[in-house]
């Protein structure tokens, strides 16, 4: 469903992507893993067009993304960081979005509902908390119903029954056979989301395997155990994986 | 982009920021234009005023907003928009709002209390020196990565054409006296936005004197019907040129 091949982009001498090529397929949770500064943000941000790679090709559904923007109809996506102009409530920001996605006449308003959004549509966004404008930005993603999710930190700040919630949907979207793309740094979070791992370090592709090939490999059943055990030395030259 | 430049008028004109200025001018306009007896020289200070408010603010409060609304941007573009779109709508947007407050603030009270061809001038002046500090300041945003550095930008900007300019004029003027050093000078001229939007309006006062070297010489080489039309020229281009720039340079940022 997307590919990418060969993906290099530097910052000044910063080398955030370098060489990476990697494919995800319909039906997947696909965990991106690493430390800060690895390049995991950018690589999303190349896939949504946010940043102009220097060398490389990406695909989506075998088409090649240049300057049109029509794949991103087919892209949820939710930002780390959601900031919402200060003085429009949550209603204006979604009806805002509805009236520039006039293509799509169906929205899925599960996650607005789940999360008590109606309740306070009339609040601006400068009066709400982190979490709250989390969820803004979550029910965003999940609104035009698309085939690709690519969300950045969508658990952190949100409350344990909103990220339930949040991790119930992303799994029923998967079953429903659409590709999920997800960094977050808290592993446990992703514990029961995920079927691929991407793990990246320094720019570079370091593996990108099948949750259940790891663990078997590993000998853990946690995916922070896992991690930590092929973080150790020389764990992936001796296993060859 | 109609989306978007409703969204952002619907956010802008409820910001107090925006509501200040409109207080703050259109208290000094009707103080200045109901004190003095003399309408030119209500208009001419209403003139200075504009002069001295309109870039800084128009300049300071589009950089602080586009840098603000990155994060904002970055979730649009992750919609099926197009990028020239997306930052012409936020311009739009903001100039939009700014040329608001100005003709609510100055252009009210003058065509109420003073209407005259000069007063309709001063309006016109006002709104196209807010264009042209709105968008010299998207070209900041889409040229610095940094928000301080951008901010730091926008007033060097600001305080170069509202303050520095004139000095290096002055001692331009000062240094080549001895050559004919007028039609260079005119040229020198139409590079500062500010100095345009002045001589526009002087050229429908009868203040010659007060005019200055500059506006002399404009009123003497082009008469006023030609000299208008010369600086309103001059300063379309001051709004095109960076617009035209920041759309191009945009398309290849890294957000």
């Amino acid at each position: 469903m997307i590919s990418v091949e060969n993906l290099t982009k530097s910052f000044g001498k910063f080398k955030a992507l370098d060489n990476v090529s990697l494919s995800f397929n319909r039906g997947n949770t696909i965990s991106l893993i690493g430390p800060n500064g690895s390049g995991k943000t950018t690589l999303i941000k190349s896939i949504l067009g946010l940043v102009i790679p220097e060398k490389g090709i990406i695909r989506i559904n075998g088409t090649e993304i240049k300057s049109n923007p029509i794949y991103r109809s087919q892209i949820g996506y939710m930002p780390q960081i959601g900031r919402y102009p200060e003085n429009m409530t949550i209603r204006q920001v979604i009806n805002m979005l509805k009236e520039i996605r006039k293509d799509c006449n169906s929205y899925d308003e599960e996650l607005i509902e789940g999360f008590g959004i109606p309740a306070l549509q009339h609040k601006t966004m400068r009066s709400l908390s982190g979490g709250t404008r989390q969820k803004v930005s979550a029910c965003l993603a999940f609104l035009f119903q698309p085939d690709i999710f690519i969300l950045d930190e969508p658990t952190a700040g949100l409350d344990p029954v909103s990220s339930e919630l949040l991790k119930d949907k992303i799994i029923k979207e998967r079953e429903n056979g659409k590709l999920i793309l997800i960094t977050s740094h808290v592993l446990s979070d992703l514990d029961d989301i995920t079927s691929h791992v991407v793990y990246l370090q320094e720019g570079k592709l370091i593996f990108y395997k099948d949750i259940e090939q790891l663990k078997e490999s590993t000998g853990e059943n946690k995916l922070n155990k896992v991690i930590a055990m092929i973080m150790q030395k020389d764990f992936l030259k001796v296993h060859a994986i | 982009m109609k989306t978007i430049i409703k969204y952002v008028l619907l956010d802008l004109l409820r910001n107090k920021t925006i509501l200040v200025y409109t207080f703050i001018l259109a208290v000094l306009a009707v103080s200045v234009l109901s004190m003095s007896g003399n309408s030119s020289k209500g208009l001419l200070s209403l003139l200075n005023i504009t002069l001295l408010f309109v870039p800084i603010i128009s300049i300071l409060f589009a950089t602080i907003y586009f840098f603000n609304s990155v994060e904002f941007t970055e979730l649009l573009l992750a919609q099926p928009i197009k990028r020239k779109a997306m930052i012409l709508a936020e311009y739009i947007g903001v100039a939009f709002a700014l040329s608001i407050a100005y003709l609510v603030g100055v252009g009210l009270p003058s065509v109420l209390l003073n209407y005259s061809l000069a007063s309709l001038t001063l309006i016109i002046s006002g709104v196209l020196l807010t264009l042209i500090f709105t968008a010299l300041s998207l070209l900041i945003f889409v040229l610095f990565k940094d928000k301080t550095k951008g901010i730091g930008a926008a007033i060097i900007t600001a305080l170069f054409f509202t303050l520095l300019f004139d000095g290096l004029l002055l001692s331009f003027i000062y240094s080549f006296s001895d050559y004919p050093i007028d039609k260079p000078l005119l040229g020198f001229i139409s590079l500062n936005p500010v100095d345009l939007g002045r001589i526009l309006v002087l050229l429908q006062l009868d203040v010659a004197v007060m005019m200055g070297y500059s506006g002399a010489l404009f009123k003497e080489f082009m008469g006023s019907a030609i000299g208008s039309i010369y600086s309103i020229a001059c300063m379309t281009l001051w709004i095109s040129l960076p617009l035209v720039t920041s759309v191009r340079k945009f398309r290849k940022k890294d957000l």
